[in-house]
């Protein structure tokens, strides 16, 4: 019996489905992060890697259904991920992936007819969901007690709304990162930089050899612009460091406040010089119809040296291609402007929010929040990896995952989300975008910024 | 437009069959201009997806450095792009082909047989108010499926009067209904504008005699109207067959999230991969989607026949 | 649920579907008076009302109620007020540079799409109508409609893809241009003519739409009406000018009607090709933004409402069309 999620009309499906059962789920909404359990003993009772799901029960013939961005191909390491869950519980996973999975799921939420799981990758719209629908339930103990042992206050924080924890982390990206082909740097003598200045002095070496050094691509449908905005947190990370950063993110400076412009002044002296881009495909104006999928291809044909972008791009290189630290193409972190903050690593990820506290929800929140269900994702395939302290990085296979959560776990690598992925609606997914993409196309610094800010809600 | 160019001397050496409207006009617009200008037209029209045709068969890496032109100097195919998009899913590809047909042919048949049935007393059952009614149907069509999402999915989910939710885990049959009934609801307006526009061509006598020797409306309208109004119900229909099995909108809201009955364009919509890697299978993708519309097209052309009015008009 | 499952249940539906609305008709059939007949008017319509009433009707009005109130989708949180906050919405758009940009593009759209798609349509309907390929011909212009905006709009944005003059080309057109010896040529970048490359695309689709209906109706036209024309010795352009487009005028009107319509709505074309940048954007695609990526469901309601007021005209102008027609 699934579990039944709509208010009215069905209380008595509700009292059939529970004494079907035998076991009536107490029901506790005192919202104090508690949990709710099936009774009886769970299939999966006694195995090692089961301990902290038994606490929910039998929770046989339940099932949950998830919802996400995650489509096919990488869909199907997901599903074979919960193998350990299904069968620690007996409850089964139905999941559903959509590419259009943002509006869908508001659609949804405010449809009434919310998944039981979602995997959020934006904090901005989890605090929409929150603060808008109600329907997000908080993050149960054992879920919380995971996110602080495994990843700690940072993360823990931007599944935190309103200071109720709601959402543990799950996956995450490294968007700090460039791509280059490490035959081409090799066959010319480049040496990957290691400070920004000797980036720029990389660039103009490679300028002048008669390449253009860098190349990119920033179109993306409706989403037009987001590579942009990853290179303009980058600089502010790298220049003001994390506390302007989240001072920016939290709009307590404004969007164009001088260390803003500063910093995309920065990135203006690699995107917009007309001898640095676009390596294989054209002018500065190109990089906005150049799709981000196209964006680093260039580089296979030794047309460009280099392209920002985040480690799962290594999804996007054609079939055959070696993506290795001697290979084809490779990744290096994306150098610092001074040493003043660290190492500073910008990502991304997605977060598991709940819309309901069945047994069976918040036994699958807990597996998914735990270290055995990070290395099971890891054993299962390629092209992800997690902050999840747990994770042993023996278990990831391939060596850009690798170097991903190395930086991941280095304690002295200063992590921080997407701005634009924390921003309200109207700004991250919006006028953020678009400004980007104005500015590649012509429009001056200081006015792209003012613009933005103006369009910040109120 | 085109026709402003200067009509070329008819020519006529042989007796044609009686001419229509239509063919007289072609005629003088024909010669070599007329010719020329429905082929340009045709190539014009058809180039665009002859490209997409042509990197459907093309290798990857083909397809994502160089133009689709380049076959010519140097060709080279494969399947492979057709091969993943059949079997590249865990789901098989049939069972999104039948869930597209099974959401499909409700969602054509129902909202015409009501469209034809409304568009019927618009055209000829006098009441009152009836001309307001009618304007009101039309405008909206104006109305667009992204507005009612959330209302109708609420009322689905949790209907007024304890009626049984359509929608939601338990709904009945899977969600196939309400993805019925959203459908019809967005075809009706267009359907029912449409429709009466050839129904009203109809000439009033035969709805007169009809009456006069006692036909009730429900025989008028079965016995008379139905099989003059063919063409228009093939030509509608045959839309709104591609609005169907063209639609991912109304498959991702209403059809419950369950993957079990999603149509088609919810997997095309996934070819491309989550941060769209895998563009260069949607070409192959559009062709296998695009066999069933055009079998449909050609097979209901048949029913555009000319002249169903002959003979019923008066001479 | 297998397939056969599926299958039966379809079918169950549809035989459902006809039996209770056959049965409706037959028993309101014995019905003759003056009253039976309104009865048999309701049998008619009253299904289709009410499924309009539910699905397109409520919600249009709540968007419009919505359209005075803040972000959330719920204006009825506030309903203490706080949430309202009267014509802001519509304010922000009419100040708005950018959304007044999307107001201009939207007219440009709405104006020429009904216009060049019919035109073509029409057409091509007349030049292949009874000739030895037409049933070939008209799938090859029909095509186009087969393939979902989405899916146009992939195409077109690959027939217009930019690469600099000396780079090797991916898009068909800029292929041309380089093969003549011409400079590639940025077609969805430079304003403003990259608003007419997109309704390129829309025509390239709606003229199918155009063709198929206008060729119903003329192979409607009547041959004795052809025949009397041709005696009085009007021929060639003459009577496609004052025979053919006068006899089709009603499903010209219904096609141009609709396809403005259609136009006003459509913003999978915007949002695939350009994502509204680069001055492209037009109200629907600016509605979905609103609504669906910022969830500012209010300035979504708004421009929603917009659109709403956009088809006025066209409905006052079928409306005196009608008039005409009953006069006539």
């Amino acid at each position: 019996m699934r579990n039944i999620r709509t208010r009215k009309g069905i209380a008595t499906i509700a009292v059939v489905a529970m004494s079907g059962l035998g076991l009536a789920a107490c029901a506790d909404d005192s919202g104090d992060g508690g949990t709710n359990e099936a009774g009886g003993t769970a299939p999966g009772a006694g195995q090692e890697e089961c301990a902290q799901l038994e606490q929910f029960g039998d929770l046989t013939g339940r099932e949950v259904s998830v919802y996400t961005s995650i489509i096919a191909p990488e869909d199907a390491v997901h599903k074979e991920s919960y193998k350990v869950f299904e069968e620690c519980t007996g409850a089964t996973v139905a999941y559903e992936g959509s590419s259009e999975f943002e509006a869908q799921l508001v659609v949804r939420v405010q449809g009434g007819n919310a998944p039981d799981v979602a995997y959020i990758p934006q904090p901005g719209l989890l605090q929409t969901l929150v603060r808008d629908t109600g329907s997000v339930v908080e993050g149960p103990n054992p879920v919380s007690d995971n996110v602080d042992e495994f990843w700690g206050e940072d993360w823990k924080a931007y599944g935190t709304v309103d200071d109720t924890f709601y959402a543990a982390p799950l996956g995450a990206n490294v968007k700090s990162f460039v791509w280059y082909s490490p035959k081409m740097f090799e066959k010319n003598g480049w040496e990957i930089p290691e400070t920004w200045d000797d980036m720029i002095a990389l660039s103009d070496e490679i300028a002048d050899s008669g390449t253009k050094p860098w190349c990119a691509g920033i179109e993306s449908g409706d989403a037009t612009g987001w590579p942009t905005t990853d290179w303009l947190e980058d600089a502010v990370l790298r220049d003001a460091g994390p506390e302007v950063y989240d001072q920016w993110v939290n709009h307590e400076i404004p969007f164009d406040d001088p260390a803003i412009v500063e910093s995309l002044d920065r990135v203006g002296g690699i995107l917009k010089n007309p001898d640095y881009v676009n390596g294989g495909i054209g002018d500065v104006k190109s990089i906005a119809t150049t799709s981000f999928q196209e964006g680093g291809m260039p580089i296979l044909d030794d047309k460009c040296a280099m392209h920002r972008q985040a480690s799962f791009y290594a999804a996007q290189w054609p079939e055959g291609t070696d993506v290795s630290e001697n290979g084809d193409v490779f990744a290096f972190y994306l150098p610092t402007t001074s040493d003043e903050f660290g190492n500073p690593v910008l990502g991304g990820g997605e977060f598991v929010a709940a819309f309901s506290d069945e047994p069976e929800v918040q036994a699958f929140q807990t597996y998914l929040s735990s270290d055995i269900w990070a290395n099971e994702k890891a054993k299962a395939g390629t092209g992800w990896v997690s902050a999840n302290k747990g994770l042993d990085i023996a278990n990831l296979r391939s060596p850009v995952d690798q170097l991903s959560a190395e930086i991941l776990q280095d304690p002295d690598a200063v992590f921080r989300f997407d701005a634009s992925d924390q921003m309200p609606g109207a700004v991250g997914a919006g006028s953020f975008w678009t400004g980007m993409t104005d500015w590649i196309t012509g429009a001056d610094t200081e006015s792209t910024l003012s613009k933005i800010e103006g369009t910040w809600p109120s | 437009m085109t026709t402003t160019t200067p009509p070329a001397p008819p020519v006529r050496s042989t007796p044609a069959p009686p001419k229509t409207a239509s063919s007289a006009a072609r005629d003088a617009l024909s010669g070599r201009w007329a010719s020329a200008a429905a082929i340009v037209i045709a190539i014009l029209w058809t180039l665009p997806t002859f490209g997409l045709l042509v990197s459907s068969f093309r290798p990857e890496a083909e397809v994502k450095s160089n133009g689709w032109w380049n076959v010519v100097t140097d060709p080279q195919f494969t399947l492979d792009s057709y091969r993943q998009v059949i079997t590249g899913a865990d789901v098989d590809l049939a069972t999104y082909l039948i869930n597209s047909v099974v959401i499909t042919i409700p969602a054509v048949l129902i909202p015409i047989s009501l469209a034809v049935m409304a568009s019927y007393a618009f055209a000829w059952i006098p009441f009152r108010g009836r001309d307001t009614l009618f304007v009101a149907v039309f405008a909206l069509q104006i109305v667009p499926i992204q507005v009612t999402m959330i209302p109708l999915l609420r009322l689905y989910v949790d209907p007024p009067f304890n009626l049984m939710p359509l929608a939601g885990n338990d709904a009945p049959g899977g969600g196939f209904y309400t993805v019925w009934i959203s459908h019809t609801i967005f075809a009706l307006p267009l359907a029912i504008f449409l429709l009466h526009n050839f129904m009203r061509e109809i000439p009033g006598e035969l709805i007169e005699s009809a009456r006069v020797d006692g036909a009730g409306h429900v025989q008028i309208f079965s016995k008379i109207m139905l099989p003059l109004m063919t063409p228009a119900i093939a030509a509608f229909g045959i839309f709104q067959f591609l609005w169907v099995w063209n639609d991912l909108l109304v498959a991702l809201v209403f059809a419950g999230g369950n993957p079990s009955v999603s149509p088609l364009t919810v997997r095309l919509a996934a070819l491309a991969g989550q941060r769209g890697e895998d563009w260069h299978l949607l070409s192959a993708g559009a062709f296998v989607s695009l066999v069933v519309p055009l079998i449909v097209f050609l097979s209901l052309q048949r029913y555009f026949v000319r002249g169903l009015l002959a003979g019923s008009v008066k001479g | 649920m297998t397939s056969t499952d599926k299958l039966i249940q379809m079918a169950i539906a549809v035989a459902l579907f006809f039996a209770v609305t056959g049965a409706i008709l037959l028993l309101t059939t014995r019905l003759r008076s003056r009253s039976g007949e309104r009865v048999q008017a309701a049998a008619f319509i009253a299904p289709s009302l009410l499924l309009i009433a539910i699905g397109l009707l409520y919600p249009a009005l709540r968007t419009i109620y919505q359209s005075f109130f803040g972000s959330s989708y719920e204006p009825l949180v506030g309903a203490d007020g706080a949430n309202f906050v009267g014509l802001d919405n519509y304010r922000r758009i009419f100040t708005s540079e950018d959304l007044l940009q999307v107001l201009q593009n939207t007219a440009i759209w709405v104006v020429l799409t009904p216009i060049l798609a019919t035109g073509f349509g029409l057409i091509y309907a007349v030049l292949v109508d009874r000739t030895r390929f037409e049933k070939f011909a008209k799938a090859l212009i029909f095509l186009p409609m087969a393939i979902s905006l989405v899916g146009a709009s992939i195409i077109w944005k690959f027939v217009y893809d930019y690469k600099a003059s000396e780079q090797g080309q991916l898009g068909v057109l800029n292929g041309l241009l380089k093969a003549v010896g011409l400079d590639t040529y940025r077609f969805l970048l430079t304003e403003p003519w990259n608003t007419f490359f997109l309704i390129v695309i829309i025509v390239w689709v709606q003229a199918g739409f155009a063709m198929t209906i206008l060729s119903a109706a003329i192979k409607a036209i009547p041959d004795d009406i052809v025949e009397a024309a041709k005696l009085d010795g009007v021929n060639g352009l003459k009577l496609f000018r004052y025979i053919t487009v006068p006899s089709i005028r009603p499903s010209l009107i219904v096609v141009l009607t609709t396809i403005s319509i259609t136009t006003l709505k459509v913003f999978d074309i915007v949002r695939t090709a350009t994502g509204g940048q680069f001055g492209t954007s037009v109200l629907a695609y600016e509605f979905y933004v609103q609504s669906f990526r910022s969830f500012d469901f209010g300035l979504g309601a708004a421009l929603a409402t917009l659109i709403f007021i956009l088809v006025l005209p066209i409905v006052v102008y079928n409306i005196r069309q009608m008039r005409r027609l009953e006069a006539r």
